[in-house]
């Protein structure tokens, strides 16, 4: 099963409806432990790049493109570059393809995470976004090993994202500013992991809405 | 929110114009808005300083930009690293030909975009080295010196780098002279009470009456300890128990101190808890060289106080009391 990528013409746009429909609800996870603005920042560099895109003219490789360049030049911060990264790894996988199947989903997330992993440290356990995205990962390649459909793949990983994110509360930080607080950062999820949950099930839904 | 602005969206951009134009003698902006840089840089042939940072720690950065002190600077939005792009912007801004040294502190944030901005600068030639200054003590234990965070002894830093760069050292002379400035400099700090980011609205942590929060971070990262609020003498008395053994600062050194508010604990308390420091330093056979006191390195208005202790050798001695002038600091030699 594949699905013509001009059908996730948009995505931009419905991954900043996410993000802007989620931006106290960030904030306020990250104010627990971190310092509060990872809800404002992601907001602020989304809705750049959804103006950027909201003519249509892009394709979707293109789309992610300018969603990368907006989170790394203008946003900073650690989640600047870190999303920048991810989402540049998905526009260069996608870049000269018409149609994605579960294969090339697979391979872009898997991308995205390998990138991040270029310039942070960060494995799961540290209490980061890695613990969402590396299980979710390890689902999808699972899934195209056995033959899964698209739909159950990406209904597969929506779960396994949501656990790895609801497995942050109980670990201790080892990363970025709360790992300062050792002890204190357990019991709150990490912001990094709830905003990447967010992005991976927009983007889930996008592809099975197109199917 | 008791603050004045106009609006939480564009604090850092109208208080960099506000700041520029009142200091248009030393510092201008450049094609860059969020970069600012000396009125004197690049000087051809010159190593140049780089740093940058999240803003809301006013003077840091912007007001250490300027005659041999730093020469461009990437202004991030508040508490949050500037991206890559204005890094490299500010290595642009800066290059005199001769290297640039980018002197900042150790944050997630600041290491990623420094790190993908040198790449960039790379395509240009542009040469740059950094120092990652981490000498705020209670934020990691020694033997995990590299997780510590960079604070105020960024300060001194910036100023014996700047003034090294002045002095027509290569940048291999700059960064050695930096990285000693500040492996030599240890801070703390404690806050009595939460800043506000203005886009969030509502502070960002708490501090129950009567209590302190002992180690603050410069973002209100939680310390090492919440403790009732004691006198100064006993604040002052802490502090030093926990930073001189740590390097440790020995009897009969030179020592330069930075004590600093942290944005909304005046200088009457400033000078109170000096005065303290001072005593106990004497008593511990420091030499006091030179003294800095003042909001130097400031978390909005949060209230509270850090100090900063620099062991000096012969050319460190010469580099802090060589001239600069910017809006942070301005001294005139010895």
């Amino acid at each position: 099963m594949s699905i013509s990528l001009s059908k996730l013409s948009g995505v931009v746009a419905a991954l900043n409806d996410t993000i802007q429909e989620n931006k106290a609800y960030l904030s306020e996870v990250d104010g627990a432990i971190g310092d509060g603005d990872h809800g404002i920042n992601m907001a602020k560099g989304f809705a750049i790049a959804a103006d950027a895109t909201a003519d249509g003219s892009k394709t979707v490789s293109e789309e992610l493109s300018v969603l990368s360049k907006t989170l790394m030049m203008k946003i900073g911060g650690s989640m600047g570059p870190l999303y920048g990264m991810f989402f540049k790894a998905m526009a260069d996988t996608l870049k000269d393809r018409e149609s994605m199947d579960l294969e090339t989903f697979s391979g872009m997330i898997s991308a995205a995470k390998d990138a991040i992993s270029k310039i942070s440290p960060a494995k799961p356990g540290d209490k980061t976004l890695m613990d969402c995205l590396v299980p979710s990962v390890e689902s999808l390649v699972a899934s195209v090993s056995a033959g899964d459909t698209l739909d159950a793949a990406l209904e597969k990983m929506k779960k396994i994202a949501a656990e790895g994110r609801d497995s942050t509360k109980d670990m201790v930080a080892k990363l970025g500013r709360s790992s300062r607080l050792g002890e204190r950062s357990r019991g709150v999820l990490d912001a990094g992991s709830c905003s990447c949950y967010l992005i991976l099930e927009t983007l889930a839904n996008q592809v099975i809405a197109a199917e | 929110m008791q603050k004045i602005i106009n609006d939480p969206q564009t604090v850092v951009d109208e208080a960099l114009e506000g700041f520029v134009k009142a200091n248009k003698h030393i510092v201008e902006v450049t094609d860059n808005e969020r970069v600012i840089k000396s009125t004197e840089a690049p000087k051809k042939g010159k190593v140049g300083i780089v740093t940058g940072g999240g803003s809301g720690h006013k003077p840091a950065f912007v007001g250490y930009v300027g005659k041999n002190m730093v020469d461009a600077v990437a202004c991030g939005e508040i508490f949050s690293s500037p991206p890559a792009m204005m890094f490299y912007d500010a290595f642009k801004e800066a290059n005199g030909g001769a290297g640039i040294a980018c002197l900042y502190g150790n944050y997630a944030g600041d290491n990623m975009n420094v790190k993908m901005a040198i790449e960039m600068a790379k395509g240009d030639g542009i040469e740059v080295k950094t120092v990652v200054a981490n000498d705020d003590v209670p934020s990691a234990p020694k033997e995990r010196l590299e997780d510590r965070r960079g604070v105020a002894g960024e300060i001194l830093m910036w100023k014996v780098g700047a003034a090294k760069a002045d002095m027509g050292a290569s940048l291999d002379e700059v960064i050695a002279a930096a990285q000693k400035t500040i492996d030599q400099t240890r801070s703390m700090g404690v806050g009595l009470s939460p800043c506000t980011i203005p886009e969030v609205g509502k502070p960002n942590f708490t501090v129950e009456p009567g209590k302190m929060e002992v180690g603050i971070g410069h973002h209100g990262e939680p310390g090492i300890e919440v403790a009732d609020l004691e006198p100064s003498k006993q604040i002052a008395k802490r502090m030093v128990d926990l930073l001189v053994p740590d390097l440790p600062y020995e009897a009969g050194d030179d020592v330069v101190v930075l004590v600093s508010g942290l944005g909304s604990t005046p200088p009457l308390e400033q000078f109170i808890f000096f005065n303290d420091i001072n005593a106990l330093l004497e008593e511990k056979g420091l030499n006091i060289y030179r003294s800095y006191v003042g909001d130097y390195f400031t978390s909005l208005e949060m209230a509270g106080i850090t100090l900063t202790v620099l062991k000096l050798d012969d050319e460190l001695k010469q580099c802090i009391d060589y001239p600069a002038d910017c809006w942070g600091l301005t001294q005139f030699g010895k």
